[in-house]
């Protein structure tokens, strides 16, 4: 079951074997009617339509730790189909065999059993609901696609998620994601950085660059689509279908892209004559330099913005704030009906806007209810390159706002220059205390009980820069003050005011 | 006509049927009026012999979030491992009464404490006492930095902890505090010492 390319059909003209008379080729020839030349033209023209129309075969991607594949899918009573031997073949150990009542599959020691018209199956003893009618054709066991969500997690142990319209499978946590930042060069350079080595194909036409991941389980930022306030490189889109993730990079001058750092990281350049062509730079602006996943920049005001000076170049002054928690890890159970995961999101959003309105750019790791692991958060911040990492917790137990540094482990392995992950944090450690102590003596001016500390939480001693986390309890013994909005301004806007006056020291310590 | 004696034999089966059945109800009433111990508390090994010494136990606050220095006389053997294990069980006892100021899932434990030398001690609890640990910063670095300033304290020579729960690794405590590292002691103690002050 290797990848393979999906089947075009034809998109324009008319194939030579598309059936039209060699009479029609012949149109030179004076004898032959201009009525006959019209009908032939209309016949040629309409079977291209058919031939063009045609639907191209649909394609499942799979993407799981043990392989990458692709899979054909077929339609049957409206339903798209998949063989549910072909899907977890490349997984491990498994058998299928007809018997006289059904169709029995074995995955390693799970079994599972399945009745022709019947849209229930029994896995492991216990029923599944399918969605719709399973089928058996050659031997061969079709499920809706749609139940692989539900029947899947039975054979593997693990959660499977399907973004249906496109086709794809992700079995357990193996997405990509990515960080796109445009550089204050001029003309500026787009740069994405994955988590995980890429290889797009990649095209290019008129005013886009598109890259097609069709092997890489790419998966999208918080919004498709990416701003960037430029009038050389203004947008990039995040699109998916028929098995594959597209970015497509606008741009109004000739781009090229490169690949650095094992495939990591993919840089969208002006191509030279376009760099040549591009007028001298205006007045340097460097904050409005960075759209991290869903982030419009806002302009910067004037009142806010420390001299660039204090910003290395080609380095981009931005936070990046961490929703903590998600998915299936909901953090504390605050009440019968709140997570923490959701006071989460919505300090992050919080957060995001008192900071850009303080002219410092930021990206939120979590802007929904997905699912991040910790070394996914710590690779984010350490890509971009972020002057300060902020992780935020909500809690009900105490009062106020803690603010806390990572406890570094024992040790740590480092090697010569190489630093160990668990102690990644450990140059910047000082750095991270001196933010701490100003979001703490913020909070104290505006007479929210706060406290700092150090603490054992990751993914604080992965992260190369400034890290802190802010765990934001109620003033009351309420919960319910967690999900007020003006607590969380108040907690937020503490936070910001403290990282917009430490901008000159977290901006040096990028250079 | 029916035969007499099937009559007879109808008539006791019927008596028996409604005796049995009394009997059932009334066992039924009786088992669920009778309160299930909701953890096995039967004792797994002897009571620990030997002198009663006054240790110092490290004890978590979470009114104020602090961490206070209690003495307390407990038995205590003379191997510096089951010494070390009786120092933490003792810890627990206090998390697991009900006017615990740092309250504890019921049936935590200590499985094990082993001292490797040099300068290494593994803390192996069992999982009720991480599936029922509170989730929070704050609550769950109070009881890391209890368990391993208590055991630091009275146990000299230990300089890294390992936490582990039924003797596996396990990421975090209760989804924030994390276990998948050893501990720094010097580095806990300092924050022993930030958690001892509330400011």
């Amino acid at each position: 079951m290797p990848w393979t390319s999906p089947k075009r059909a034809p998109t324009a003209g008319v194939p030579r074997s598309a059936g039209v008379p060699p009479a029609i080729a012949g149109a030179s020839r004076p004898r032959w009617p201009a009525a006959s030349l019209l009908a032939a033209f209309f016949l040629a023209m309409m079977l291209s339509s058919v031939l063009s129309g045609a639907p191209p075969e649909n394609h499942l991607s799979v993407y799981s730790v043990a392989a990458n594949y692709s899979l054909p899918i077929v339609q049957r009573d409206g339903r798209q189909y998949v063989g549910l031997l072909e899907v977890l073949e490349p997984l491990g150990k498994v058998s299928a065999k007809s018997e006289k009542w059904g169709w029995r599959l074995r995955y390693n020691n799970v079994e599972g059993d399945f009745q022709v018209g019947k849209t229930h199956a029994r896995v492991q003893g216990r029923d599944a609901d399918l969605g719709g009618r399973f089928l058996e054709e050659n031997n061969r066991g079709l499920v809706p696609v749609t139940s692989l969500t539900s029947l899947l997690p039975r054979f593997l142990g693990g959660p499977a998620t399907l973004h249906e319209e496109s086709g794809r499978l992700f079995i357990g946590s193996v997405a990509t994601h990515f960080t796109a930042s445009l550089t204050a060069d001029n003309p500026p350079r787009l740069v994405f950085h994955f988590t995980s080595p890429v290889n797009p194909s990649i095209a290019t036409e008129p005013g886009a660059l598109r890259m097609t991941f069709s092997r890489e389980p790419l998966v999208a930022p918080a919004s498709p689509t990416l701003t960037f306030g430029s009038k050389a490189i203004p947008s990039a889109i995040y699109s998916e279908g028929n098995g594959m993730a597209v970015l497509t990079v606008n741009a109004s001058i000739p781009v090229i892209a490169s690949f650095s750092t094992d495939g990591r990281t993919v840089t969208i350049s002006p191509t030279a004559t376009s760099a040549a062509a591009s007028p001298p730079p205006p007045s340097p602006n460097p904050s409005t330099s960075v759209a991290p996943l869903a982030t419009t920049t806002q302009p910067t005001p004037a009142t806010s913005t420390p001299p660039p000076t204090t910003i290395a170049p080609g380095r981009r002054y931005f936070a990046v704030v961490d929703a903590s928690h998600g998915g299936d890890d909901l953090g504390e159970t605050l009440s019968n009906t709140l997570f923490e995961k959701d006071v989460t999101v919505a300090l992050a959003r919080s957060l995001r806007q008192e900071l850009e309105s303080r002219g410092i750019p930021t990206l939120v790791l979590r802007d929904s209810d997905a699912s991040l692991s910790l070394d996914q958060r710590a690779s984010l911040a350490n890509a971009g390159h972020a002057a300060i990492y902020i992780a935020l917790h909500a809690a009900s137990n105490g009062r106020g706002v803690r603010v806390y540094t990572a406890l570094l482990p024992f040790g740590g392995d480092d090697r010569g220059t190489f630093r160990s992950w668990t102690s990644a944090q450990h140059a910047s450690l000082p750095l991270s205390q001196s933010a701490a102590n100003a979001v703490a003596a913020e909070m104290q001016r505006r007479q929210i009980p706060v406290r700092t500390l150090a603490a054992p939480l990751r993914p604080l001693n992965n992260v190369i820069g400034a890290a802190i986390a802010v765990e934001v309890a109620p003033q009351g013994p309420d919960s319910s003050q967690l999900t007020a909005p003006d607590y969380q301004q108040l907690v937020t806007s503490a936070v910001a005011t403290a990282i917009a006056a430490t901008r000159d020291q977290l901006g040096a310590a990028q250079q | 006509m029916i035969p007499r004696h099937f009559v007879i034999a109808i008539a006791v089966l019927l008596i028996a049927v409604l005796a049995l059945s009394g009997y059932a109800w009334h066992m039924r009433k009786t088992a669920a009026s009778t309160p299930v111990a909701s953890t096995d508390t039967r004792p797994l090994a002897p009571p620990i012999a030997g002198p009663s010494e006054q240790v110092t136990l490290f004890v978590a606050h979470d009114t104020d979030g602090s961490l206070r220095a209690e003495s307390a006389q407990i038995p205590m053997p003379s191997g510096r491992q089951q010494r070390a294990e009786e120092l933490l069980r003792a810890l627990l006892s206090l998390y697991l009464d009900k006017s615990s100021p740092h309250v504890l899932g019921a049936g935590a434990e200590v499985r094990a404490v082993f001292l490797v030398d040099p300068g290494v001690a593994v803390i192996d609890l069992n999982s009720a006492f991480a599936d029922k640990h509170r989730s929070g910063v704050l609550v769950e670095e109070l009881t890391v930095a209890s368990l391993i300033h208590t055991i630091s304290a009275n146990t000299p020579g230990i300089q890294k902890v390992k936490i582990l729960v039924d003797g596996n690794e396990r990421d975090t405590l209760a989804g924030h505090a994390d276990l998948s590292s050893f501990y720094d002691v010097t580095a806990v103690n300092q924050l022993a010492t930030q958690l001892q002050s509330t400011q």
